[in-house]
């Protein structure tokens, strides 16, 4: 790849116009070398299958039939009328926004009780992190194994404390399932989110606060008027991601419920799956529920940007950092 | 006297965060402890011993299958993710060329579509490839959706490397490639225990791309796991979930205590992408 090219510096003796073209070229031709491995990794695992999946979307296309020729718009409107879609897309809502609010209000909570250093603090930051490890379906096995009235803890507990008479099956209820599913996430995620503000908060400067100490302010205060505005771009960004998140969920709902009891937990990203293979074996109507999924997170991600993030609240908490200080 | 009630106001405090950690810990533990445990309905009836791990390591095709599929996608995921993500990162670091930015944002742009959008095409694009139900097609789909990640990060550890030190091997004669190998893979070392880190996080955990796009013979640890409790006639083993659950926990948990700090340093770098 190398053999060819001639040194970058010194500058060459040669004609000078000449050589500069093809120092130019060679340039050209090597950086293309390297970037080839991932331009064709994104091509052929990435823009060719978005394309595709926009192609099997508006087509009459079964898992085992095979491409029977452009249907448009009939995919769309199938999925649009599926008994489960409208009640596949409450439920995720419903998952995302109480997944969202606990996720990012325990993950400040976490930081702003283990920000200072020293043992214990590092100790438990551990603690809290190790679950992030874990993979999303290992976690869900153990908590399937840990909810179960068979093995599972909870209902011996819940009887020795007079609370239950029997076994208790805590998958059994549609609402049973959301709280248990979201208590999972909160186990396996908070350490991450707690990460990713306890790295927002380090980076509020210190003598804001002394500042603001001086001048008298409550712990309360402090907290209201400095440490949330400030901490404005980081509570932005796991917003958006803990967002994207729970709207895409799919293993700890696959492995714990498949959706059930009676299809009540079924998540949108579940549906797409369902429709691909197991209900309707229609990978058309599978790909036209993903692209709706696709086009739903790019507005609601363009709608959390603009109202979260923006040139705005940014200018405005800068300036607000300076009058603080001074 | 200060000491003592100074303890006293700190009690609450350690109350509360000794009760996260227990929180946070119990699931871990527990589970540890049931795999071996006497259960009703399990391998393991009486005493304790590894008669839920011989129910798993017989499973069908057997353990060994389902782990050496697991590191089969895992190594090529891992390998292709650090190799693609290397000399990505060094051109988008170094060289100006015409489509650098367009390729670049193309690559984040991965980050955007949700791993179900791409899913269903490559059900039926792999198939073309000659991929489709293999360890390989997965381990490429797995590295891919690592890019976005891997690409930004090896790019910002190539640009925090000073020019001078590349140059100077550019003067002594070294092509570009060589500069690359004996002088900045040294200098990128903790960007690329990341980028391996989490490709094999990521892989070896991996549920949904498997799920689609192999069966049978081809299941890595996590899918053969969560189809072994379904298979038992409706009647579940935990005990054998419970060890299976562990075997695959392990290795990431080792992996996260040895590289805590590069884990911790991956998510903040990873999160500054947006």
């Amino acid at each position: 790849m190398t053999l060819t090219l001639p040194p970058a510096r010194p500058a060459p003796p040669a004609p000078p116009v000449v050589s500069r073209k093809n120092r130019h070229l060679a340039r050209t031709l090597r950086s293309w070398a390297y970037v080839a491995p991932t331009a064709a990794l994104v091509l052929l695992f990435f823009v060719i299958p978005v394309v595709l999946v926009f192609v099997m979307s508006g087509s009459d296309w079964l898992l085992l039939g095979g491409n029977k020729g452009i249907n448009f718009p009939e995919n769309y409107s199938e999925v649009l009328a599926h008994r489960s879609f409208w009640p596949a897309v409450w439920f995720t809502l419903e998952y995302t926004v109480i997944a969202t609010v606990l996720l990012i209000g325990l993950g400040l909570g976490l930081a702003l009780l283990v920000q200072e250093a020293s043992r214990w603090r590092a100790f438990l930051r551990t603690v809290i992190l190790v679950p992030t490890a874990l993979g999303l379906a290992s976690a869900s096995l153990l908590f399937y194994a840990l909810y179960s009235p068979q093995v599972g803890p909870i209902s011996p507990m819940l009887q020795k404390l007079g609370l239950a008479d029997g076994p208790v099956t805590v998958l059994g209820s549609p609402s049973g399932v959301l709280w248990s599913t979201v208590f999972l996430i909160v186990w396996r995620y908070a350490g991450f989110y707690m990460l990713l503000l306890l790295v927002g908060l380090q980076s509020i400067p210190s003598d804001v606060y002394e500042a603001a100490r001086i001048d008298g302010a409550r712990t309360r205060q402090i907290f209201r008027s400095i440490t949330l505005p400030l901490l404005r771009p980081s509570l932005a960004l796991a917003t958006i991601m803990c967002v994207t998140g729970s709207l895409l969920a799919f293993d700890q709902f696959y492995i714990l419920t498949k959706g059930g009891p009676d299809g009540s937990t079924t998540t949108v990203v579940l549906l797409v799956y369902n429709l691909a293979f197991e209900s309707k074996r229609n990978l058309g109507m599978a790909a036209a529920l993903s692209v709706l999924v696709l086009l739903a997170l790019v507005v609601i991600n363009a709608f959390q940007l603009r109202a979260l993030g923006g040139s705005d609240g940014g200018g405005r908490t800068k300036k607000r950092k300076k009058e603080v200080a001074a | 006297m200060k000491g003592l009630s100074r303890a006293f106001s700190r009690t609450p405090y350690f109350v509360l965060t000794g009760g996260l950690a227990i929180i946070f810990l119990y699931p871990i533990i527990w589970t540890g402890v049931s795999s071996f445990s006497p259960t009703p309905g399990s391998a393991q009836t009486s005493g304790w011993g590894w008669a839920n791990y011989s129910t798993v390591l017989h499973y069908q095709a057997g353990l060994g299958t389902y782990l050496r599929n697991s590191l089969v996608i895992t190594a090529v995921a891992v390998v292709v993710t650090l190799l693609v993500s290397t000399l990505g990162g060094y051109a988008f670091a170094r060289f100006t060329f015409r489509g650098k930015n367009v390729l670049f944002l193309l690559t984040l742009a991965i980050l955007m579509v949700p791993y179900a959008t791409l899913l269903i095409p490559l059900v039926i694009w792999l198939k073309q490839l000659h991929l489709n139900n293999t360890l390989v097609g997965v381990g490429l789909v797995l590295a891919v959706f690592q890019l976005p990640f891997a690409t930004f990060m090896m790019r910002i550890s190539f640009e925090a490397v000073p020019r001078e030190l590349e140059e100077a091997a550019l003067v002594d004669g070294c092509g570009s490639f060589s500069a690359l190998r004996k002088i900045l893979l040294p200098a990128v070392k903790p960007g690329l225990i990341t980028v391996g880190l989490f490709a094999f996080l990521a892989a070896w955990n991996d549920f949904m791309v498997p799920l689609y796009l192999v069966g049978g013979d081809k299941q890595p640890m996590p899918l053969a796991m969560v189809n072994m409790r379904q298979q038992v006639m409706g009647v579940i083993d935990y005990g054998s979930t419970q060890a299976g659950v562990v075997i695959l926990t392990v290795p990431c948990v080792v992996l996260f205590l040895l590289l805590q700090r590069h884990y911790v340093n991956g998510f903040m770098s990873g999160a500054l992408k947006g």
